[in-house]
C-alpha cells in the first residue's frame, strides 16, 4: 500500500486549472492556516527559548528579551531526571515494539492463512479486547504486576504493553496476510515446504511492509502512553518521561521557560520517528483498511 | 509414506500449526486483557481497599452509583464528549479537501498538520492548559479583543473547563481524520470523479454523491477510534485539570482511576463497578464495529 499524495482526476479541482486569483489565494493561506492550527505548539516552542526574566516581567508574547535556547534545554538535559526518564521510555518502548510485532506475526499468520473452527471468533476476540477501556483491566493487571513483584519495574509495563497491542497488530497483521496471493502459500505446500517454513520464508519476507508500519505506530503510541505508566509505576527508576514529566514539572513550578523546554524534548522522539517513516506511520494508522 | 507411518504430528499439520503460531500471543492477550475483563466483574461486587482482605458486597457498589452524583456528572461529561468529539471527523474531512492539491511544498503542509496526533496527549494537554493560562494565556488574550472574560480563565471555571479539554483533544483527533481522508482521497476512482463532472456535478452535490460514499473506508474508520478516543480520554483531564474545578471535568475513565488509585481512597470494588459500566457503554459500540467487519467479511468471502 505505497502511498503517493495527489491524483490524475482529482477532488476538489486542482487548483492549477482555476484562475489565477484563486491560486494566489491558496499559496498565501496555506501557511497562515498552517501556523493558525499549529499555534499552541509555536507558542510553546516561543516559550522554550525565553529566559525566566520575560515571564516574571509579564512579557509572555513580546519578543524575547534574551534567547536561551541553550541555556534552558542545557538545565533539562543536565539538571533534571529528564533524561533517565528518556531511557526508561526508550527501555520500555522497544522490546514493546518487538514482543508485540513477534506475536502478532504468528497470530495474524495463523488467523489469516488457515481454516478452521473458531478462527473469526478468535480474531474478532482480539479486535474487541483492542478496544476496550483500560479502566476495566486496571485493577487486576494492577494486582497481577504487585504479585509478581514487577510493580515500579519497566519489565511490568513492557509485559503488559505487550499484550495489549497484540490485540491491535494481530487485527493488521491478519488483515494484511489476507491480502497477500494466496497462491504462494499453496505453491510452497505443493513443494512439500513445512508449514513452519512458508511462515519463516514465503510470508514473513512479504510482510516487511507491515512490519515496518506497525513497528512506528506502536513506538507512537506506546511512547506517549501515560495512564499505564501511572498505574504501573512511580519512581524516577522506571517511569517513562510522559509520566516523569509531571515530577520534573514540579521540580519546576511555574518557571514556563523550563516546562516547555522539557515538554518538547519528551514528545520529540515520536515527532522524529514519524518524519523518518512518514508513509509506512500513515499506511499503519488505516488499520490497513484505507487503501 | 504409506500413511500409517505417517506421524500423527505430521496428519494433523493443519490444526496443529496454527495453534502453535497463535498460543504465545493468545497467552499473553489472555492473562493480560480477557481475563481481567472479568475479574473486574467479580471485583465490582466487593469492598476491597486492595490490600486486606475483600469483603463480598453483592450488588451494593452498583446501588451506590445510582445515587452518586460525581458518577452522574462524569456520566454527563462523558456524552459530552462523545458528541463534540465526534466533530473532529468534519472538520478532519474539512482539511483533507483544502490540502488535497498538487502544490510546491503540500507533503511537508500535510506533514505539519497531522503534527498534533504524534505527540502525547500529556504535552497536548500541557501546550493548552498554558494557551489557556488565565490573562496571559493566548486564548485568554484573544478572547479579551472580543470583550469575553471567562472568569478563572477556561480551565478554572466550572462552566467551560470541559469544553476546554475536548478542544484540546479535539484537535489531535482533527489530525488523525484528516490523514485518514487524504488517504481515502488518494484512492477516490478518477473515472467516477470525471464522470460526475460530466454529468454536471460540481463543489457539494459532487461531495455528496460522489466522493463521500467512496470514503466510506475512511469514514467507518474515524468513527471506529473517534468514539473510542473520547470514551478513552484520560490523558489530558488528567494533565489539565485533575478532574477540577469542583470535580466538574471528570468523565468515568477519570473518576474510576481517582476511585481506586488515587488519594479519594483505595476502593478498588466501587472504581470496578464504574469501569463495567464504562465497559458496557463501549461494549455497545464494539459489537457495532465487530458486526460491520462481520459482514464485510462475508462478503469477501463469497
Amino acid at each position: 500500500m505505497p502511498l503517493s499524495w495527489g491524483g490524475a482526476e482529482m477532488f476538489p479541482t486542482p487548483i492549477q486549472k482555476q484562475s489565477r486569483g484563486a491560486q494566489v489565494t491558496y499559496q498565501a493561506l496555506l501557511p497562515v492556516v498552517l501556523i493558525m492550527w499549529l499555534l499552541p505548539l509555536l507558542a510553546v516552542m516561543l516559550f522554550s527559548m525565553r529566559p525566566l526574566a520575560d515571564f516574571t516581567n509579564g512579557n509572555y508574547w513580546g519578543v524575547p528579551s534574551s534567547f536561551e535556547f541553550f541555556t534552558n534545554y542545557g538545565k533539562v538535559f543536565f539538571e533534571s531526571d529528564m533524561p533517565r526518564y528518556l531511557w526508561n521510555s526508550l527501555v520500555i518502548t522497544v522490546p514493546t515494539v518487538i514482543g508485540a510485532v513477534a506475536l502478532s506475526c504468528m497470530t495474524g499468520f495463523a488467523l489469516g492463512i488457515y481454516r478452521f473452527k473458531g478462527n473469526l471468533l478468535i480474531f474478532f476476540m482480539f479486535i474487541a479486547g483492542n478496544f476496550v477501556p483500560f479502566q476495566i483491566l486496571m485493577v487486576p493487571v494492577r494486582d497481577l504486576t504487585v504479585s509478581a513483584g514487577l510493580y515500579d519495574t519497566k519489565l511490568g509495563l513492557v509485559l503488559f504493553h505487550i499484550a495489549f497491542q497484540t490485540g491491535f497488530c494481530t487485527l493488521f497483521m491478519r488483515n494484511f496476510i489476507r491480502a497477500l496471493p494466496f497462491e504462494l502459500i499453496e505453491a510452497a505446500r505443493v513443494e512439500g515446504v513445512a508449514e513452519w517454513r512458508i511462515f519463516w520464508y514465503v510470508v514473513l519476507p512479504l510482510m516487511r511492509p507491515a512490519i515496518a508500519a506497525l513497528a512506528v505506530l506502536i513506538f507512537t503510541f506506546i511512547w506517549n502512553d501515560y495512564f499505564w505508566a501511572v498505574v504501573l509505576t512511580q519512581g524516577p527508576d522506571a517511569q517513562p518521561v510522559t509520566a516523569g514529566i509531571t515530577s520534573f514539572n514540579s521540580q519546576f513550578v511555574a518557571q514556563y521557560h523550563l516546562m516547555s523546554a522539557g515538554s518538547i524534548v519528551a514528545a520529540l522522539p515520536p515527532v522524529a520517528m514519524f518524519f523518518m517513516m512518514q508513509r509506512h506511520f500513515i499506511a499503519g494508522l488505516t488499520l490497513g483498511a484505507v487503501k | 509414506m504409506s500413511a500409517a507411518t505417517q506421524s500423527w504430528a505430521n496428519r494433523n499439520r493443519m490444526t496443529l500449526t496454527p495453534l502453535l503460531f497463535l498460543a504465545p500471543g493468545m497467552l499473553f492477550f489472555a492473562v493480560y486483557v480477557i481475563i481481567p475483563i472479568f475479574q473486574s466483574f467479580n471485583i465490582s461486587l466487593y469492598e476491597w481497599d486492595g490490600l486486606g482482605e475483600a469483603t463480598f458486597v453483592g450488588a451494593r457498589n452498583y446501588q451506590e452509583l445510582v445515587t452518586d452524583r460525581a458518577f452522574e456528572i462524569s456520566l454527563w461529561n462523558n456524552v459530552k464528549w462523545l458528541l463534540l468529539y465526534l466533530l473532529a471527523i468534519p472538520a478532519g474531512l474539512f482539511i483533507a479537501l483544502f490540502l488535497n492539491q498538487t502544490v510546491f511544498g503540500i507533503r511537508l503542509y500535510k506533514s505539519l498538520f497531522f503534527f498534533p496526533f504524534v505527540i502525547s496527549q500529556v504535552v497536548v494537554g500541557l501546550v493548552f492548559s498554558w494557551f489557556y493560562l488565565p490573562n496571559v494565556g493566548l486564548f485568554d488574550i484573544v478572547m479579551g479583543w472580543f470583550g469575553v472574560d471567562i472568569r478563572g480563565g477556561v480551565l478554572g471555571n466550572p462552566n467551560t473547563a470541559t469544553y476546554g479539554i475536548i478542544a484540546a483533544g479535539i484537535w489531535p483527533q482533527t489530525a488523525y481524520c484528516m490523514i485518514l481522508y487524504l488517504t481515502g482521497l488518494n484512492a477516490v476512482d478518477p473515472e467516477q470523479v470525471e464522470a460526475g463532472r460530466l454529468d454536471g456535478a460540481k463543489g457539494w452535490r459532487m461531495l455528496w454523491h460522489v466522493i463521500l460514499p467512496q470514503l466510506r473506508p475512511a469514514t467507518f474508520i474515524a468513527f471506529v477510534v473517534t468514539i473510542i478516543g473520547a470514551l478513552r480520554s484520560f490523558d489530558l483531564i488528567s494533565i489539565m485539570t485533575n478532574g477540577g474545578p469542583f470535580g466538574s471535568t471528570r468523565v468515568l475513565s477519570f473518576y474510576m482511576f481517582e476511585k481506586a488509585l488515587s488519594e479519594y481512597g483505595f476502593r478498588m470494588g466501587y472504581g470496578s463497578a464504574i469501569a463495567v459500566v464504562l465497559f458496557f457503554i463501549m461494549l455497545f459500540f464494539i459489537a457495532y464495529f465487530l458486526w460491520s467487519m462481520y459482514r464485510d467479511e462475508k462478503e469477501a468471502r463469497r
